[in-house]
């Protein structure tokens, strides 16, 4: 996986490069908005982290320009503005996702991965497999080796991202936003209780299970290897 | 102005006693008038009933009883225009001559004066009359009154009287109106600056006390005032910018802090319990973290700066969607969540910060919320107004210190015991601010009742 850095304070840029690295990531670091934009339109990049306040280029412009010239490469808006329209003008811009600086480096990974996973998958398959736990996106149904589990609609569209991410760390704020589709920082642990509802419906009478809290970072389903 | 605050009013007190200082000064001054003028007047009727006597003493003397007799009947005849009063009785005070009818049942004082009641009725009818008179006992045979008609003297004592009264009476309602006016048109600017502060202190700092113009003592105090309420102003900014500051500049090495603890989660060779420990440092990083973001959100908030984003929002599915997010943690603390949005309302806002605010109230009911009672969150829509309401059966917020559990940091208890920044109120707070709205926080008897006002959004 390549990921495109394009980011002017380099004790940020070398942050990420670092961490996305040992990660198995390869980066490239871009430190302006003119450079960024060349290395971008050269291609091959599976994600694109971008800061909004570049010199040269806005962060913005950047994206815009990318669109125009046919680039599809998900972008990651970073943000030293921590306000919410801010981010909705950076999602209209063209970006994929947005991540308030500073950030949590798992919440960044954890994007990232969601971001190249958007890009690649395919959506248009109708069956969900992690493990013995299937979902049928047609008929609605969820079973585990072959046991029906009924959930209600709110958990079937969780228990969906979590399986449209297996194997990958989903932050507390990437379900907010993409399940429950509201940006905010909820004063209670909220989330977890949801969580732990769906955790008792797949993993209660199961030997083996398939949702584990990562600490510091959030959740992630995934197959016993 | 109620007549209450206008009786209570230092100004009218003052008027007060003021005015009844001035009315002793005039009472006592007018009353030495009064004494003084009697007094010369008396002075005046003893020396002339003196006079007399000297001269009715010759005619005894001289004449004997019978002379005396004689000029008795002749003074008294002569009394219409002197005013005299004469007597001769002998020693069963049978009257031989004078024109009084009868002897007076008054005891002389030990000079022999005395002031009696004259029998007669007045001739201009103006009812009781006195005179003062002097007894003499002529050798045992004759008793003898010569005195004097002071109906003039009583009466010009009765005009003093009179004056006097009237004097006093217009002095009291003139004062007393002067009092009113007076204490009204100074009430009235005190009540100016006594609004004005109100008004402050329920969280409007920018209100000044308005000035009249006239650079009097009032105005100097307004504008002292004002001056003092800029740098107040001027200080809470100063704190405000520096409570933002130190959450955005900290918020970076906390970043870093926590982006430096991550990896050790993921290490093996760490222990089981280095783990956890470096899990709780990440979850307070978190918790700081999220302290700033607040921070940061009500300091945005305020600055009206989301405003430029605006869409409508239907409030209807943020009701349910706040119900279905916090129902799971109601139902683990034993509390029964209730939503009821019958009509959708729409404002135009942030969809994200109403929908922020609204879980904020929900998420301060649970915490504050007896195991087994309900939280209701409900929306209604009032005239031009749609009404959020989230209401708990908990232990409320006591009525004095509503507008205090908006400032940030302000907690009801003390002791911080509860989890909680102490920010999700101030929050709420800015959010109705921002939509032009207002948090009103009422007793729900028992508990509390958090109502977020809206203006609705014009078709």
């Amino acid at each position: 996986m390549r990921v495109l850095v394009i980011e002017d304070d380099s004790e940020t840029a070398g942050y990420i490069a670092k961490g996305l690295g040992e990660h198995g990531f390869t980066v490239d670091v871009a430190a302006d908005g003119k450079q960024g934009l060349v290395q971008a339109l050269d291609g091959g990049y599976d994600v694109a982290v971008v800061d909004r306040m570049l010199p040269g280029l806005d962060g913005v412009a950047l994206v815009e320009a990318l669109r125009k010239a046919g680039q599809d490469t998900p972008v990651l808006f970073l943000s030293a503005m921590g306000a919410v329209q801010d981010r909705v003008a950076g999602l209209k811009g063209g970006g994929d996702d947005y991540l308030v600086k500073p950030f949590a480096f798992s919440e960044l990974l954890a994007r990232i991965e969601a971001l190249t996973r958007r890009g690649g998958g395919a959506p248009r398959e109708t069956t969900l497999r992690v493990g013995d736990l299937v979902m049928d996106l047609l008929s609605r149904e969820v079973s585990r080796a072959g046991r029906p589990i009924a959930l209600q609609p709110r958990e079937f569209r969780l228990l969906e991202y979590l399986m449209r991410h297996a194997g990958r760390v989903v932050t507390r704020t990437m379900l907010l936003e993409q399940v429950w589709d509201y940006h905010f920082d909820p004063q209670s642990n909220v989330i977890d209780v949801h969580v732990s509802r769906l955790r008792q419906k797949i993993d209660r009478d199961f030997e083996t299970p398939l949702l584990h809290t990562v600490r510091g970072a959030g959740y992630s389903l995934r197959a016993p290897v | 102005m109620r007549r209450s605050n206008l009786l209570r009013s230092t100004v009218f007190r003052a008027t007060l006693l003021y005015l009844c200082l001035f009315s002793a000064t005039v009472l006592a001054l007018v009353g030495v008038i009064y004494w003084q003028t009697t007094a010369s007047v008396s002075r005046q009727i003893d020396a002339t009933i003196d006079a007399e006597i000297t001269g009715l003493a010759e005619q005894y003397s001289q004449r004997g009883p019978v002379g005396l007799v004689s000029a008795i009947e002749r003074r008294a005849a002569a009394a219409g225009g002197t005013r005299g009063l004469y007597l001769i009785t002998d020693w069963a005070y049978r009257p031989l001559a004078g024109n009084l009818s009868r002897w007076p049942d008054e005891a002389p004082d030990a000079g022999g004066w005395i002031t009696f009641r004259l029998a007669q009725p007045d001739p201009d009818g103006a009812g009781i009359n006195f005179g003062r008179a002097r007894l003499f006992d002529l050798g045992g045979r004759f008793r003898l009154l010569i005195g004097h008609d002071t109906r003039e003297r009583d009466r010009i004592a009765g005009e003093i009287r009179g004056a006097l009264l009237w004097g006093i009476a217009a002095i009291i309602g003139l004062s007393l109106l002067g009092a009113i006016l007076l204490s009204r048109a100074l009430l009235r600017r005190i009540e100016s600056i006594d609004r004005t502060s109100r008004e402050i202190m329920a969280g409007d700092l920018s209100r000044r006390v308005p000035l009249s113009g006239r650079d009097d003592e009032f105005d100097r105090l307004a504008g002292n005032l004002n001056a003092m309420l800029d740098q107040i102003e001027r200080l809470m900014a100063g704190l405000k910018q520096v409570t933002d500051n130190i959450a955005h500049d900290l918020r970076s090495p906390l970043g870093r802090l926590r982006g430096r603890l991550e990896p050790l989660l993921r290490d093996p060779s760490d222990s089981e319990a280095t783990r956890q420990a470096v899990g709780a440092a990440i979850e307070d990083a978190d918790g700081l973290l999220r302290t700033f973001t607040a921070l940061l959100n009500i300091a945005q908030a305020e600055a009206g700066a989301p405003r430029r984003h605006f869409q409508p929002v239907a409030l209807a599915p943020l009701v349910r969607d706040v119900a279905e997010l916090y129902e799971p943690l109601a139902e683990d603390k034993g509390l029964r969540l209730s939503s009821d949005a019958p009509d959708d309302v729409e404002v135009r806002g942030d969809r994200d910060l109403l929908f922020q605010a609204l879980a904020n109230l929900v998420d301060n009911a649970i915490k504050f919320s007896p195991a087994g009672a309900e939280v209701a969150v409900s929306l209604r829509s009032q005239a031009d107004q749609a009404v959020l309401a989230v209401a708990d059966r908990g232990s409320g917020i006591p009525a004095e210190a509503r507008t205090r559990v908006v400032e940030r940091f302000f907690r009801l208890e003390t002791s911080r015991s509860t989890p909680g920044s102490g920010l999700g109120l101030s929050l709420v707070a800015a959010v109705a601010r921002l939509h032009e709205g207002e948090l009103v926080l009422t007793d729900n008897a028992p508990g509390l009742r958090a109502e977020l006002r809206l203006p609705v959004s014009p078709a």
